[in-house]
């Protein structure tokens, strides 16, 4: 076990699969001399040269519609798209080509690139620099999403995602750079985390919670106070939205007849409306009570940190979902 | 430079002009009756860009193409069968029927694909470009598009990056006038697009599209320009849409007399009278089109449509 910073997992991740690989290269602005956004590459370009570490200027479809073209020419590109919301300017390049060219081709070709970038609400960022759209992302057929919640996860993920044949975004979240994390000793050069597996993070008997991202921490410190009192609840961390490990979730909730699932989405038409249906008929009958969703209300993001406390899910909001359904 | 009488080129631009005028022909045929899915957007009266742009490159270069895709696909040589198939939405076409007229690609000859995006492409070959240059390779990548993609984003973003890093890609812009039914004179005030060039620091030429040979002089230089390292060109060429924006369209928008003047500029009748090719060549050359083209049509009709088991096949890569 060693403790480190999750900027620094990302890190140890490009740096990693660069040496290992020289197709792959990462480009987004400031990717360069800067160190990335949030310093999360600090000292590659330094290490690898300009061409792989590639500044863009701000032209955020014309350097995702590259990363495209050199996947398609035998490179292993990633693009750094610095807020989630920016992807939006670019949506034509990661849902119409990105996405789509292996399926429209016949499947002549892979498209291995990985889009990297951040969500993350409590930073006052406003409406334009905070949104969660995973669940955008998650609705093109074609695309891979991974969501880690941890530096182990952040490393681990990232590393899969650069070395899988098929697009991956990779939603990095904001609060978490600057966090150090406990990893256990595998987190080496050979951690690889399979997309499409999740995580048991805390178990117990009496409700389960489905989450990813900044959320899992929250709903295990209250499972771990909920144990105190002697109430079992199950955190599972998504790891990956899509692929979407539905048996996991599905053996969980028939052990615990009762779901709760906690992002920090919109609620509406969000990630949790559709494992929530997507497992419906095979749970049906074990369920206990109706499941619930605890989200980020349909709201654009308010600028006043007075009003942006509101809209994001935390413990004492989790805890209260929690008991209603006990 | 003059093209030497019955010589190699002089055969490839006429051969390749008149096969895109063929398969063409009978894309319309297709869809005219029916048998032809979707929208037929259709490439007659622009085959000399096509042609000489093609005719530049080497076998291991790319080129990124359109929705009005089909001639650069048959100049660069891909398998008229499997497009007319494709085209017909059967199983032995370049995408297993999944894609369609606008998304045909074969990455066997560089051909990165059509695209349904109207400047979706440009990034992409763009990114291609970055590739050659990464890979230290001395490949190039044509990026062709029309006037109406010169107006979205992705074009001033890519070809600012490809400007900015040197990559090796020529732009060329087929102006065939038409944006859909809006004449490109009616949404820009420079006409003459190439002047763009000047504001990403780059080389600009706007010449006559429908002279093959000219297109084949023009796009050499930029490629000899780019694969010495110097970077991309844009070329604008000035071509003509004969038919509407897709099978559809009677062309009810244009200007009396314009299509007539074109006509008269037709870029197959401009070659012929070049006079750099003898009639009994140029027969030659029509009757393997007429002999290429109608086998496609034959191979398409007889293959089978893709089954349903194959519809979700695919969305991931299959090694």
């Amino acid at each position: 076990m060693r403790k480190i910073y999750y900027r620094d997992a990302i890190r140890e991740a490009l740096d990693e699969e660069m040496a290992r690989d020289p197709m792959v290269m990462l480009i987004g602005e400031d990717m360069g001399p800067n160190g990335g956004t949030w310093k999360e590459n600090r000292g590659l370009w330094e290490k690898y040269g300009d061409l792989r570490l590639k500044d863009s200027p701000i032209s955020e479809s014309g350097f995702v519609g590259m990363c495209v073209g050199m996947a398609l020419t035998g490179m292993r590109p990633i693009a750094k798209v610095m807020f989630s919301d920016f992807m939006l300017v670019a949506m034509d390049q990661i849902a119409n080509q990105m996405a789509k060219i292996t399926y429209m081709s016949g499947g002549q070709k892979p498209v291995p690139m990985v889009l990297r970038t951040t969500i993350g609400l409590g930073r006052a960022s406003a409406a334009q620099h905070s949104q969660n759209l995973n669940a955008i992302i998650a609705h093109f057929p074609g695309l891979k999403i991974a969501v880690p919640s941890d530096a182990y996860t952040a490393k681990g993920l990232l590393k899969t995602a650069i070395r899988d044949n098929d697009p991956v975004v990779v939603v990095e979240h904001r609060l978490h750079y600057g966090q150090e994390f406990e990893v256990p000793d595998d987190a080496d050069e050979n951690l690889l985390l399979p997309l499409g597996k999740a995580a048991v993070l805390h178990e117990g008997g009496d409700l389960t919670v489905v989450t990813c991202s900044a959320m899992v921490a929250k709903c295990v410190r209250v499972a771990r106070e909920l144990e105190k009192e002697g109430v079992g609840v199950e955190v599972i961390d998504l790891r990956t939205i899509k692929p979407l490990d539905r048996e996991t979730i599905i053996r969980s909730v028939k052990k615990t007849g009762k779901l709760l699932l906690v992002d920090e989405g919109y609620t509406s038409f969000g990630i949790t409306a559709e494992i929530g249906f997507s497992i419906m008929q095979d749970v049906f009958y074990d369920l206990e009570a109706p499941m619930m969703r605890l989200c980020a209300p349909d709201v654009p993001v308010p600028f006043s940190p007075a009003l942006e406390k509101l809209i994001v899910p935390n413990e004492s909001t989790i805890l209260e979902a929690i008991r209603k359904m006990l | 430079m003059g093209l030497e009488k019955d010589g190699a080129l002089a055969r490839r631009l006429y051969a390749d002009m008149v096969r895109i005028r063929r398969f063409e022909e009978e894309v319309f045929e297709f869809y005219k009756c029916g048998l032809m899915p979707g929208l037929a957007h259709l490439y007659i009266g622009e085959e000399a860009v096509a042609a000489g742009a093609c005719a530049a490159i080497r076998p291991d270069d790319y080129l990124s193409s359109t929705h009005r895709g089909h001639g650069h696909l048959v100049a660069r040589g891909a398998d008229t069968k499997k497009m007319m198939a494709e085209i017909l939405g059967r199983r032995d076409g370049y995408c297993r029927g999944k894609g369609g007229s606008m998304h045909i690609m074969d990455m066997s000859l560089g051909i990165l694909g059509a695209n349904g995006i109207v400047g979706g492409g440009i990034p992409i070959a763009t990114g291609a470009g970055y590739s050659c240059k990464y890979r230290g390779t001395d490949q190039v990548v044509l990026c062709f598009f029309g006037d109406g993609a010169s107006n979205e984003g992705t074009f001033h973003e890519s070809i600012n990056m490809a400007a900015a890093w040197d990559l090796p890609v020529v732009y060329i812009i087929e102006n065939n006038h038409y944006g859909i039914t809006v004449n490109i004179d009616r949404v820009t005030k420079e006409h003459d697009l190439a002047r763009r060039a000047i504001g990403y620091g780059i080389e600009g030429y706007t010449i006559d599209g429908n002279d093959a040979e000219l297109v084949y002089e023009t796009v050499s230089k930029a490629v000899a320009h780019a694969r010495a390292g110097k970077g991309p060109t844009l070329i604008e060429c000035k071509t003509y849409r004969q038919h509407g924006h897709n099978g559809n369209d009677n062309g009810a928008y244009r200007a009396p007399g314009e299509l007539e003047y074109w006509k008269s500029r037709d870029p197959i009748k401009l070659f012929e009278e070049k006079g750099c090719l003898s009639e009994s060549v140029r027969e030659e050359l029509r009757a393997a089109a007429e002999e290429e083209i109608r086998e496609a049509c034959e191979f398409a009709q007889a293959s089978p449509y893709p089954g349903p088991e194959e519809l979700m096949q695919g969305i991931f890569y299959e090694a």
